[in-house]
């Protein structure tokens, strides 16, 4: 089977978890990247170290900023030259756009923000999280191409192999789309949060100092190098930004390991990370849910505890 | 200038869900409207009040999703309508966008449609961008601030990288983000009028159009496995020696 990949990027950053789908890709058999944009080659080359077979490259001043119809009447044509039976995608919020609109144009469904994929006499049957986490669905597509997003670390990542080669095919970009983009001003950098191996997040316990309270998140996060999140109570409060809110109604979240601090576990926050593969809870309250969810835990205030941890991995990663 | 706001009824966010018999469960928990739909409302409720404009609520549902809209209408939205048939218990989300952009379009002379950013139900987020492909009107996703003036609209984006400035031309589709501002409560008047209002019910036949086909299915509807954990609790003399010792569990595990 030769599956297509879409190559989720920023500007030339690209979402790491399209190298998951590429990895996923090539378990199937033969994988052709799809890399969109101005001045792209890089990203090009970098699909073939990440195991690509073949990249189908538009590179054109009119894809220079993402647009949905740009960009998906862009991937349309390629569709109707040679279809393909299955596009993956990374679940971002550009390729949430990107793959509805292609749905309209190919008559075809998308499964969205999938976590695992199995195979059953010929169809691709994936599992997806649905009500915020709360439950799971199996769920097919019955038109091609099947067009599935991945959710973020979901998937294996593939090790480049550096300086490998591939056919890079350059193909025709369809200018598309009526919105114009006046202006652009970069937010916090750092590690996105759905991509982030741990995550340090604070919540209500901050509250009385929320400033501070968030600066000693802050700090771990960048001692683990991990990103900061929040309770939905903490980001109510304005203590942090919409964009830090790990949970029901705000991001979802499986890294490796997940620190909350001075957050109680209310189910709306636990449905947005209880895929996390280690949690550890402080909280001062020792009747909190938070604990029942959590290898381990410490009951204590956050604003002693979580600078006395941060000290402890300095001095034990040699920071 | 017209805005039609697309809302669903959804379950509480507080609620327990269970999968039984491959249905969801959620007790007695009441059904709301979709929390991301009460920004939308909002949204379209401000430009109501700053260049009067008016707001029609649209949902796709049973009878009971009413609800919903009376919410929206409580809020202070001026009239809504409800497109129910029974071949519509099953829809994919490019089928719900065939239907409502087909109700955008007997509702007539919208000039912008609102969404939320997506529901908290089955959560694809898929439907604003796959109204705007079938009505072929610009999608201006993510919004929070926004200006109409002159059969434009400019919108202040907030993406994952930072804060994009867009404008298009209407009629445009938003979806519309938590940078609006906090939803206002329904007034006490406006819990009346809604009470009082009657909203239209639109089958199938009403727009003039078939069942779409049903192409994204559900094969079962499964209990997330349970976290099988035992909570170990750290204690020490000193915040020292807990830091120290959680630090040594936590580099243990091999997940750093």
């Amino acid at each position: 089977m030769n599956t297509w990949v879409y190559i989720d990027h920023f500007n030339g950053q690209p979402a790491p978890a399209s190298w998951e789908a590429l990895g996923l890709a090539k378990t199937f058999g033969a994988a052709t990247a799809l890399v969109f944009g101005q001045n792209v080659e890089a990203l090009a080359k970098t699909a073939l170290e990440y195991g690509a077979d073949t990249v189908l490259m538009a590179d054109d001043p009119a894809l220079s900023v993402f647009s949905p119809e740009a960009f998906t009447s862009t991937l349309a044509a390629l569709v109707s030259d040679s279809p393909p039976d299955l596009i993956l995608f990374p679940t971002t919020s550009l390729t949430r756009e990107l793959t509805a609109m292609l749905s309209i144009d190919l008559a075809t469904g998308v499964l969205v923000d999938v976590t695992s994929i199995e195979l059953t006499d010929g169809q691709m049957v994936a599992t997806r999280p649905v009500y915020e986490g709360k439950l799971l669905e199996k769920t097919t597509c019955s038109a091609t191409p099947q067009l599935i997003t991945l959710r973020a670390r979901a998937f294996p990542k593939p090790t480049p192999e550096t300086g490998r080669g591939g056919e890079i095919k350059p193909v025709a970009a369809v200018a598309d789309g009526a919105v114009t983009v006046e202006k652009f001003v970069s937010g916090q950098s750092g590690v996105s949060l759905t991509d982030a191996g741990v995550v340090v997040a604070g919540g209500r316990g901050v509250s009385s100092d929320p400033a501070e309270g968030f600066r000693l998140v802050g700090e771990l996060a960048s001692v683990l190098g991990g990103a900061v999140g929040a309770s939905r109570a903490a980001v109510d409060e304005d203590y942090i930004p919409y964009a830090n809110q790990v949970g029901q109604t705000g991001k979802v979240v499986s890294p490796d390991l997940y620190i909350a601090a001075g957050i109680s576990g209310a189910i709306q926050h636990m449905s947005g990370m209880r895929s996390s593969k280690v949690i550890v809870a402080i909280n001062k309250d020792p009747e909190a849910p938070i604990f029942q969810d959590s290898q381990y835990g410490v009951v204590g205030d956050l604003f002693t505890m979580v600078p006395a941890l941060t000290d402890a991995f300095k001095k034990k990663l040699g920071k | 200038m017209k805005i039609v706001v697309c809302v669903k009824q959804t379950p509480d966010s507080e609620a327990k869900l269970t999968a039984q018999d491959g249905q969801p469960s959620w007790g007695d928990a009441p059904l709301v409207i979709n929390p991301f739909d009460e920004y939308a409302v909002e949204g379209a409720l401000q430009q109501k009040e700053a260049i009067d404009a008016s707001v029609t609520a649209l949902c796709i549902g049973p009878d009971s999703a009413r609800d919903a809209l009376k919410h929206a209408l409580a809020m202070g939205a001026d009239e809504a309508i409800l497109v129910s048939d029974p071949a519509l218990d099953e829809l994919d989300s490019a089928g719900a966008a065939r239907v409502l952009a087909a109700a955008i379009q007997k509702i007539g002379d919208a000039d912008l449609i609102f969404f939320g950013r997506q529901t908290i139900d089955n959560g694809t987020g898929l439907v604003p961008a796959q109204v705007a492909r079938v009505l072929g009107w610009p999608l201006l996703s993510l919004v929070g601030q926004m200006t109409i003036e002159g059969g434009e609209i400019k919108v202040e984006r907030t993406i994952e990288e930072g804060k994009q400035t867009a404008r298009a031309k209407t009629p445009a589709v938003l979806s519309i983000m938590q940078g609006v501002g906090e939803p206002r409560y329904p007034s006490f008047m406006g819990i009346r009028k809604a009470g009082k209002a009657t909203i239209p019910v639109w089958t199938l036949a009403d727009l003039g159009i078939d069942a779409p086909a049903l192409v994204v299915r559900r094969a079962k509807l499964l209990n997330p496995p349970v976290r099988d954990t035992k909570c170990e609790i750290i204690s020490g003399e000193s915040p020292a020696e807990i830091a120290e010792a959680l630090a040594d569990k936590i580099l243990a595990e091999k997940v750093l």
